[in-house]
């Protein structure tokens, strides 16, 4: 390549990234700084003064901070796993070309995902009453004797928000790995069948390793999705209340800095740090799964 | 398949994607058979057709601006969906193509960036969405969602599939840069386009936490925030509900039906 050519190359490198550069600029990076600037500040409402540290100090005394930082774990350590593990093995299942209705489960169980979270979260509410159609149908095949208190009892409300999320992002997550699956060359799992490899070990010895990128990938998606969890709570459980209702059971970090903003005097100081603090928690945990992924 | 256990593991896999499949679809019958139910009907669990759908749907129409609430909807997803198809295929393909070290750089940056929650942003964007003037305004719901840094990411991806010999045939024929971007790279990717468009249409039509700060008065309201406030009432109309839900999934059900097969081949493109 000549000069000439290289630099208009360069040129039009820069040329076609710039639009996105631009906006990313001005909506990610700029209000990124500003929100850590702001995380040193106190004050209510626009009356802003530097504040240190007082922030941070205040978190280690909040316990509705407190609070919603353990729900949004619990809701991250049980849901994503779950959901992943089970995305993986439906796409499986449905890569087998033996299958027959490939095309209509594959359809049906990526249907949720176009649904907006308000959408479900609204169906997933009216199922869910106390007298609704789940409690009716589980207590019809005799799981359980009386009806559950999905929105009353704290710990029903954590399993229904659970529920709701996964019923909502398992297909989504399974696209991903049908799709990827689609790029294994048949040939290796050919060989391996001849070779007499039985099909498990073919699941964690070629697929498994074949689906890594993509299945860190979806993790790495899902986790920061968890993390901002706030449509489906807003929806299911926080409307008859201040907020993640019943007794905060299900008060998400996202929900916590939403109602610091709008709920009370807006707290723009400390809304930030809360912010920051789940920044921080993303970094982490994408820094963790990123090693893991490298060891295996 | 001669293996017994091997039968009965793929009866059980069969049986386990037939019940998933199920409990997919189940929301979206109890959501239509509710939009034929009293809000009574509703909360105690009936299951089947009733009589009030044109009740719920009269109810529907009178007490809420649909023309107004689907046209902001639609608004704010279309011209959303074709702005962020037009930067974020700009860019995939300029970091594929224009491969340089600083680009290099630039992109992994871009990984940081895709790590960093949109609620760590909620508390800057709204302040200076409000110093802008750009509260309650079509812009202003816009805006924050254009340059998608997934969907950057998905553009280059995808770009790595685009036959090289088409440029550099183009380039011999002396086509620009911009020419052989608009005239044989969207042609070309067309499935990929599809694919991202479903997605990034789905995303601005169901968006909520951003719309929500955004918007401030009935008027600028998108169909998912009308259904969320009617959903946070006291005592929630369950049957004018589940029709303002049915309307408002009708649109990205029939987008995801008419166009499944192009995402289906978009992916399998990618094989190829």
């Amino acid at each position: 390549m000549s000069n000439a050519e290289s630099r208009r190359g360069n040129l039009a490198g820069w040329a076609f990234i710039a639009p996105a550069m631009v906006l990313l600029g001005l909506f990610m990076v700029y209000p990124i700084f500003w929100s850590l600037w702001m995380s040193f500040q106190t004050g209510k409402g626009l009356n802003f003064k530097f504040g240190g540290l007082a922030n941070i100090i205040r978190l280690t005394k909040d316990p509705v901070f407190q609070h919603a930082l353990s729900n949004t774990m619990i809701f991250l350590v049980v849901q994503v796993p779950v959901m992943i593990v089970m995305a993986l093995l439906f796409a499986v299942a449905l890569n087998n070309p033996a299958l027959k209705g490939r095309a209509i489960l594959r359809t049906a169980i990526f249907l949720p995902c176009v649904t907006s979270l308000v959408a479900y979260s609204v169906l997933f509410k009216s199922m869910f009453a106390v007298d609704g159609v789940v409690n009716h149908t589980l207590m019809a095949l005799h799981v359980i004797s009386a009806p559950i208190g999905w929105m009353v009892e704290p710990f029903w409300a954590k399993v229904l928000i659970i529920l709701a999320i996964t019923w909502r992002w398992t297909g989504y997550n399974m696209v991903f790995y049908l799709a990827a699956l689609q790029n294994i060359d048949p040939s290796m799992y050919e060989a391996a069948r001849i070779d007499g490899v039985p099909a498990w070990a073919r699941f964690t010895r070629i697929t498994i390793p074949m689906l890594r990128p993509v299945i860190l990938f979806t993790t790495v998606l899902s986790t920061i999705g968890t993390l901002q969890l706030f449509d489906e709570v807003n929806t299911i459980t926080a409307s008859a209340g201040n907020g993640g209702m019943p007794a905060d059971s299900t008060l998400t970090l996202s929900l916590y800095i939403y109602n610091l903003l709008f709920k009370f005097v807006p707290n723009y100081g400390y809304a930030a740090t809360v912010s920051w603090l789940i920044v921080l928690i993303v970094a982490v945990l994408s820094w963790i799964q990123f090693q893991v992924a490298k060891e295996r | 398949m001669k293996n017994p256990l091997a039968l009965i593991g793929s009866l059980l896999a069969q049986a386990a994607l037939w019940i998933a499949a199920f409990i997919s679809v189940f929301p979206f019958y109890w959501m239509i058979v509710g939009a034929t139910n009293t809000a009574n009907d509703i909360t105690s669990g009936k299951a089947s057709f009733g009589t009030h759908l044109v009740e719920n749907t009269t109810k529907f129409f009178t007490t809420i601006d649909a023309p107004r609430v689907f046209g902001n909807s639609f608004l704010v997803s279309i011209l959303g969906t074709i702005l962020t198809l037009a930067v974020t295929s700009l860019a995939g393909y300029g970091f594929e193509i224009f491969r340089s070290r600083t680009r290099d750089q630039i992109f992994a940056g871009l990984l940081l960036l895709l790590s960093i929650p949109f609620a760590a942003l909620i508390v800057p964007l709204f302040m200076m969405f409000s110093r802008a003037g750009l509260m309650n305004t079509y812009a202003g719901i816009m805006l924050p969602g254009i340059a998608a840094i997934f969907m950057i990411f998905y553009f280059r991806q995808n770009t790595k599939s685009f036959p090289h010999e088409l440029r550099d045939a183009a380039l011999l024929d002396g086509l620009k840069e911009w020419q052989i971007f608009l005239y044989i790279y969207i042609p070309v990717m067309r499935s990929t386009y599809a694919a991202a468009m479903i997605i990034v249409f789905m995303t601005s039509w169901n968006a909520y936490l951003w719309p929500l700060m955004v918007v401030q008065t009935n008027e600028m309201k998108t169909i998912t925030l009308q259904l969320a406030s009617l959903a946070s009432a006291y005592t929630p109309d369950y049957g004018l509900i589940m029709i303002a839900n049915v309307l408002a999934t009708l649109p990205t059900v029939l987008v995801f039906f008419l166009l499944q097969r192009r995402f289906v081949e978009g992916m399998l493109g990618s094989v190829k």
